[in-house]
């Protein structure tokens, strides 16, 4: 006959170790060296082409006209941090980096020219 | 002078005070044991004396359809209950301040109110979840009570005696008799975690099907009541096995002078009652909830018999002349 | 209250047992449930209709978010429809990569389901720890491809990034620690008396029923129909991928826990073949943005079931109309059909068992006026004003 319990040999070991959870913000996990976070815009390397505003799914990358030079402007409340501009951009202007802490208050503070 | 120590015993220790911080302490212990198993931190000391100011603090909803007479006085009868019956277990030394004989029935009855008033209370809360969570604490009643009444009732019968200081004072003497009454132990403690309302025996208020059952409609300051009274219940309930069958607050040895064998007593009675609640959070982490109808066919097919079984022993001890 | 009349439980849109909201009115006799009425549509966020705004490119990002757990098969699904009307073949190593973030997928959703599944019969303890090891699979997909959900890892015309060997050797480091926990999980689903109570014999569905009203998956599977789309129309690398289709015959919720539990070590099975055979090349092959006019069909065996996707398209680089078709949508009627006969107690736990995500699932509901049939679309002028009008009503300001 079987008897409710099974688990209880596996449970008395982990009464006293440490736990698994990673106490944040004083504790941080590393990321991983892939990860999609921020993005990083050079302005030299930009051609104008508006291909990244056409490809961007969700309108977080807009093209405007500053200082007399069309260049795309990304607001962060709206990407969706799929790396499809920096994909499509046939000059490698735009690279991802690993910053991922990117809370603010407001909308519209956060964003990338 | 006897006004005033049966005031400080009522209010202070070990009285309304003195369970209120132990039941939350009892409570803490409950939440940090089980998220260590879990590998999770768990809160930290204060929480649970946050938990119930927080609660007082809120609205104090009553819905619609409730019986507000019924609705409000339910949860003070039941905190009231279960504070009375802490009044005759033996905490510091082989007798509560008052005993007499019989005074073990006395303190199982007191503990049966609670769970009709929250039969009641879910049945006049004026939600169908509530009357569901009431018609299961009625069935779970008849599942774990007559185990538990039978299993406290073995020791009384091998010591001779219905008080509760005279089962103690004999246990103390008689120290192989603790042997005798071990089926009895294990029955009382499955049956106190059916009575409390924890896993396996979580039906009444299992939070995925019914939503918390009986306590749903409850809010504020009158679940505030509802939840110290379970945790008072919890430390009601594990005194009494331990004064029943681990003989009592008492040392091995007597100490002199008095005083000192009241705190000697206080702190292993402490003691004795965390271990107790240390084997009722092992069984709550490892089973998952059984539905009512298989609660009722584990009662009466494996409980009650070994139940009977070990009130046949100890009817066989006592008369067989192995007691002196 | 009368006890014997009939009396009607709203398993509601907010529930404990639902991870997601929909509505179970189920008619209650007592305890046991006598007759079942769903209603969905309390999630539907008009996916459909918002790809036939967007190029093809930017629907990659939009197919992927219909569901959470199954992300990655919506967009497998799509890339297959896509590349089957431009008539592309993609290179091999694309086609592995794909293949390995599929088993990826379904492990840590049949993971999380078995910590899911956990959580509805109280047991908690499972549930924390098989979500404690899921983090090590979402780890790997992190090092892997950037995020935890939504991968963004597929493109028309093959993968976007690839593994390298250093990844390569701590995606099998993790497949032995996986193998051992999935292990432990056998034998205790197996074999704890509690699980074993509340599971046997309960949500019976009969093979014949089964098929009646084509139930997919796992359920399916558990009821004894040998069905499974990646070893009967094969795509990605499944066909040159060794391994066995899970069936059980005992058609309750304990079935479907055995093959989930079961499924894992052969998903551990094919990530470590696919490891040791991956083969070199590129990634990817470029593919026009503009696709001409034509229609196409892709099914694929998501964790949950059978998958089906159809895109037309007309020659722009828009899509003309795109549809799909979810499992668990297949599944509901099924789930109507167990719930009759059972326990109240035992709602949440077959609700669980066909692994429901409603999310994936949800259409628009219209409810017509029983006695003459009409009903009433509101949009949202009207939908406002209908809320004023309510509000001054009850003689709120």
């Amino acid at each position: 006959m079987k008897t409710p319990g099974k688990m209880l040999p596996k449970i008395f070991g982990f009464i006293f170790r440490k736990p698994v959870t990673v106490l944040y913000p004083k504790e941080r996990l590393s990321p991983p060296p892939g990860l999609r976070g921020k993005m990083k815009f050079h302005l030299d390397r930009c051609i104008s082409c508006s291909l990244c505003a056409h490809d961007c799914p969700s309108g977080a990358c807009t093209m405007h006209t500053i200082d007399g030079k069309l260049r795309p402007v990304f607001d962060l409340d709206f990407c969706t941090f799929c790396e499809q501009c920096a994909e499509t951009c046939p000059k490698d202007a735009i690279e991802m980096t690993t910053e991922y802490e990117l809370a603010h208050y407001k909308r519209g503070e956060a964003i990338v020219k | 002078m006897d006004l005033l120590l049966s005031l400080i015993y009522l209010l202070i220790f070990p009285g309304f005070l003195f369970i209120l911080a132990f039941g939350l302490f009892a409570e803490y212990m409950d939440r940090k044991i089980y998220a260590r198993i879990q590998r999770r931190v768990g809160p930290p000391l204060l929480q649970p004396l946050a938990d119930v100011i927080k609660l007082s603090a809120k609205e104090d909803v009553t819905p619609e359809k409730a019986d507000k007479f019924m609705f409000t006085t339910m949860p003070i009868i039941t905190l009231a209950a279960v504070m009375a019956s802490f009044l005759y277990i033996p905490i510091v030394a082989s007798s509560a301040l008052h005993n007499f004989e019989g005074d073990l029935i006395v303190v199982l009855y007191l503990l049966l109110i609670p769970t009709l008033a929250l039969f009641l209370g879910g049945w006049y809360s004026g939600s169908v979840f509530g009357v569901k969570g009431g018609i299961r604490v009625a069935t779970l009643l008849f599942s774990y009570e007559v185990p538990f009444s039978l299993a406290l009732l073995a020791p009384a019968l091998v010591a001779g005696t219905w008080n509760m200081a005279g089962i103690v004072t004999f246990q103390n003497g008689h120290l192989p008799a603790l042997t005798i009454t071990i089926l009895g132990f294990i029955i009382a403690i499955i049956s106190l975690q059916g009575k409390l309302e924890r896993l396996p025996f979580d039906i009444p208020e299992a939070e995925t099907e019914i939503v918390a059952g009986p306590l749903v409609e409850y809010s504020g300051r009158r679940l505030a009541f509802l939840r110290i009274a379970r945790d008072a219940e919890m430390v009601v309930g594990a005194g009494l096995i331990v004064a029943l069958f681990l003989g009592g607050p008492s040392p091995l040895f007597s100490i002199t002078p008095v005083y000192l064998s009241w705190i000697v007593g206080a702190v292993i009675f402490l003691l004795k009652t965390l271990l107790i609640i240390f084997l009722l959070i092992l069984m709550k982490s490892a089973v998952a909830r059984i539905r009512v109808d298989q609660m009722v066919v584990v009662a009466y097919k494996w409980l009650i018999p070994l139940a009977l079984l070990q009130m046949l022993i100890a009817i066989l001890a006592r008369s067989g002349g192995w007691l002196s | 209250m009368p006890l014997t009349n009939k009396v009607k439980i709203p398993i509601g849109p907010q529930h404990p047992a639902l991870k997601e909201p929909e509505n179970f009115t189920i008619t209650l006799d007592g305890e046991t449930v006598v007759d079942v009425d769903i209603r969905i549509g309390y999630v539907h966020r008009g996916i459909e209709k918002l790809m036939e705004t967007r190029n093809y490119i930017q629907n990659l990002y939009l197919v992927e978010r219909i569901c959470g757990i199954c992300s990655y098969t919506h967009t497998v699904n799509y890339v297959q429809n896509v590349e089957e009307i431009l008539n592309l073949k993609i290179p091999p190593r694309a086609e592995y990569i794909r293949t390995l973030f599929l088993e990826l997928e379904r492990l840590h959703s049949h993971l999380l389901w078995v910590g899911v599944a956990g959580h509805e019969i109280g047991f908690d303890t499972l549930f924390m720890y098989t979500w404690q090891d899921r983090e090590v699979v979402q780890d790997l997909l992190e090092m892997i491809s950037g995020n935890r959900v939504n991968y963004a890892m597929n493109t028309i015309g093959g993968v976007r990034r690839d593994v390298s060997d250093e990844q390569r050797k701590k995606i099998m480091e993790a497949m032995d620690y996986l193998e051992k926990r999935a292990q432990y999980y056998k034998e205790v689903a197996v074999n704890e008396k509690t699980i074993l109570v509340r599971s046997e014999g309960v949500g019976i569905l009969k093979p014949q029923v089964a098929l009646k009203l084509a139930a997919v998956g796992p359920t399916a599977r558990a009821s004894g129909i040998n069905v499974d789309i990646r070893r009967d129309d094969p795509y990605a690398s499944y066909a040159k991928t060794p391994f066995d289709v899970i069936t059980t015959d005992t058609c309750d919720v304990f079935g479907r826990v055995v093959v989930r539990v079961l499924e894992l070590f052969e998903i551990v099975k094919i990530i470590r073949h696919l490891m040791n055979n991956l083969p070199s090349g590129d990634i990817k092959i470029k593919a026009p943005r503009k696709v001409p006019e034509g229609e196409a069909i892709s099914h694929t065996e998501a964790p949950r079931g059978e998958d089906l996707h159809y895109l037309h398209s007309n020659g722009t680089d828009k899509p003309d109309r795109y549809k799909v078709r979810t499992p668990t949508m297949a599944n509901m009627p099924s789930v109507a059909e167990m719930l009759k006969g059972a326990y109240l107690a035992d709602v949440p736990i077959i609700i669980a068992g066909i692994d429901p995500c409603m999310g994936c699932m949800d259409r628009v509901l219209v409810l017509k006026d029983e006695k003459d049939d009409s009903g009433q679309i509101l949009d949202m002028e009207n939908l406002r004003r209908y809320g004023i009008k309510w509000y001054e009503e009850k003689g709120w300001k």
